[in-house]
């Protein structure tokens, strides 16, 4: 039910997100998502790749800091209020959101957004008893 | 080990008796060889003869690197040039280099002075010495190669750079010593990591590690990452190069100053005045014994405290601490006097930081500000921003409490500070002079 997400340190100059998108594609690795949170010094690059393992070599290899951090991927209602409805449930159980990001591909009809929460597991079980989708690893790798 | 039974451990009374003896023949030496050194004696009054006893140094006046410059290049030899048998140059920040000579006499006393440095770190004939010390110009190269050769042991003259085929040779050759610059030292480190060698497999026991500061942390970590005994050994070309002082193996606590050549003198870089034993302050160094290039009450500019409290090696000869920085490098920050070797053995202090690091000093309207740039490998790294941000606010927090001073610290990608193969370059200062 956990989707491996691949995270890049990087110093706020230019040319650094170019390096690692150039990296990936080089290797022929796919992005299929990302975010970039920024602070005034550095910023943190997070990607969900098609192939985790290699992506992680090719970027480290070019002396990149890389982590690996397990993420939710979770299918949304592509309509108003839809995004609305899944955050109500997280908040009521008390559940919190450290970050979250959209896929770039819908998944038919409805969105796919990613999710970190502080406690993946009970967010699982939680969005599963109210019939939330959420995508296998190698549902979303492929996408 | 103590190489020289005899001078190593002369008791304080005698040891003295022979520096003023030492000290009156040298003075006596200069003063009528010189013409730099007569001028300046005239000047303020003082003939030979004056000299006394060891307290009469302190009339004498202070010679500085600018002295040397101004009578370069070889003004300052005390020699003839057919007596002249080696020239060494430290390289100026300002351009021109500053040379230094050596008569036959002077290589015979740095070769002996070497081969104490290496016997009091437990080396011994049938022991390999990986010299990864620039040679040339520099003295580090062949000062130790000269003391190793001395002692009967092997020496690997690699010296600097191409550090993977140096550290094949580790693996190789096996050696047994390795000698280069603290930094050097943990760049192998890192480079033999990368390259898959478990230091423990290699035949390294003990390294001898100068001319550079560095701290006990980085000590630390220098052993655990290479699996050797670190010991720090002092030196500067003006005196003699390498083998001014060095550590002992049993107490790893302070430099043994090599006292029976040279006088130490511990004074306020501002006031110029003496200091009492154990206060930290600038070290200045009277050469005894140098023939081509001796040196009356040279100020180092290194900053260190001098011990003469007994060492349990046996030597008599007083430890200076480590050093502590340098008093022209010494920064200025609103006020407090801040040494980079304080900011270094703060950031090793705190698990998974690597002790890479550069200050960058800038003024904003009136204010000194300090910027510390750290390296975030994969350890420290974190995916969320509020974590990274943590790290950096804990390290401000640590350098705030030991230094009094507020920094800001920036957090950079490994490898993108600048890591020198000789001096590592620290600090950049941006204010206008």
């Amino acid at each position: 039910m956990k989707v491996e997400q691949i995270s890049v340190f990087l110093e706020n100059k230019a040319g650094r997100l170019a390096e690692v998108t150039r990296c990936l594609g080089e290797a022929g690795i796919n992005i299929r998502a990302l975010s970039l949170a920024d602070t005034t010094d550095f910023g943190i690059l997070r990607l969900i790749v098609d192939k985790y393992d290699a992506a992680r070599e090719v970027l480290k290899s070019k002396g990149f800091t890389v982590g690996k951090t397990e993420v939710v991927a979770i299918e949304v209602p592509d309509h108003p209020g839809g995004l609305a409805s899944v955050l109500d449930i997280l908040a009521q159980a008390g559940i919190n959101v450290e970050y979250m990001y959209a896929f770039v591909q819908h998944s038919g009809k409805n969105a796919v957004i990613i999710f970190r929460f502080d406690n993946l597991d009970e967010a699982i079980n939680l969005l599963q008893k109210q019939g939330i989708h959420i995508y296998k690893g190698e549902e979303v790798y492929r996408l | 080990m103590i190489r020289d039974q005899y001078y190593e451990t002369l008791p304080r009374e005698e040891l003295q008796a022979l520096q003023l003896r030492r000290l009156q023949a040298m003075v006596e030496r200069v003063y009528h060889l010189v013409p730099f050194y007569r001028r300046r004696l005239d000047e303020v009054g003082f003939k030979p003869e004056h000299l006394r006893t060891l307290a009469d140094l302190e009339n004498l006046p202070f010679t500085v690197k600018q002295d040397i410059r101004d009578n370069y290049p070889f003004g300052l030899f005390a020699v003839p040039m057919e007596q002249v048998v080696r020239i060494h140059a430290s390289s100026g920040t300002t351009g021109k280099p500053t040379p230094v000579g050596y008569t036959a006499r002077d290589l015979e006393t740095w070769g002996e002075l070497m081969a104490r440095v290496l016997a009091a770190a437990g080396v011994h004939r049938g022991d390999i010495v990986h010299v990864a010390y620039g040679y040339g110009l520099f003295t580090g190269g062949l000062g130790f190669h000269y003391g190793v050769e001395r002692l009967g042991a092997a020496v690997i003259p690699v010296s600097g750079g191409q550090t993977r085929r140096q550290i094949m040779l580790i693996q190789d050759f096996a050696p047994n010593v390795l000698c280069c610059t603290p930094s050097f030292a943990l760049y192998l480190a890192e480079v033999g990591q990368e390259m898959g060698v478990n230091f423990k497999d290699t035949q390294l026991r003990v390294g001898i590690f100068g001319a550079e500061p560095w701290s006990e942390a980085m000590r630390q970590e220098i052993e655990a990452r290479l699996h050797i005994d670190a010991l720090d050994i002092y030196g500067l070309s003006e005196i003699i190069g390498p083998g001014v002082g060095v550590e002992c193996l049993e107490a790893k606590s302070g430099l043994h100053l090599f006292e029976d050549h040279f006088l130490p003198e511990i004074i306020d870089p501002v006031t110029l005045e003496p200091l009492p034993p154990g206060e930290t302050g600038e070290l200045v160094i009277t050469t005894l014994t140098k023939e081509a290039f001796p040196l009356i009450r040279y100020r180092t500019r290194d900053v260190t405290s001098l011990n003469y409290t007994p060492c349990r090696c046996g030597r008599t000869h007083l430890r200076m601490s480590r050093i502590k920085g340098r008093s022209d490098d010494m920064l200025i920050i609103r006020g407090v006097n801040v040494f980079p070797s304080q900011i270094e053995s703060v950031l090793v202090d705190i698990p998974g930081v690597s002790p890479h690091y550069q200050l960058i000093v800038d003024r904003e309207g009136h204010l000194d500000t300090l910027e510390v740039a750290v390296e975030v490998d994969e350890t420290v790294f974190s995916d969320e921003v509020k974590q990274l941000q943590k790290l950096a606010k804990t390290i401000e927090g640590r350098i705030k409490d030991y230094l009094t001073v507020s920094v800001k610290v920036r957090l950079v990608e490994p490898r993108t500070i600048p890591r020198s193969e000789g001096k590592a370059q620290r600090v950049i200062d941006r204010r206008q002079k």
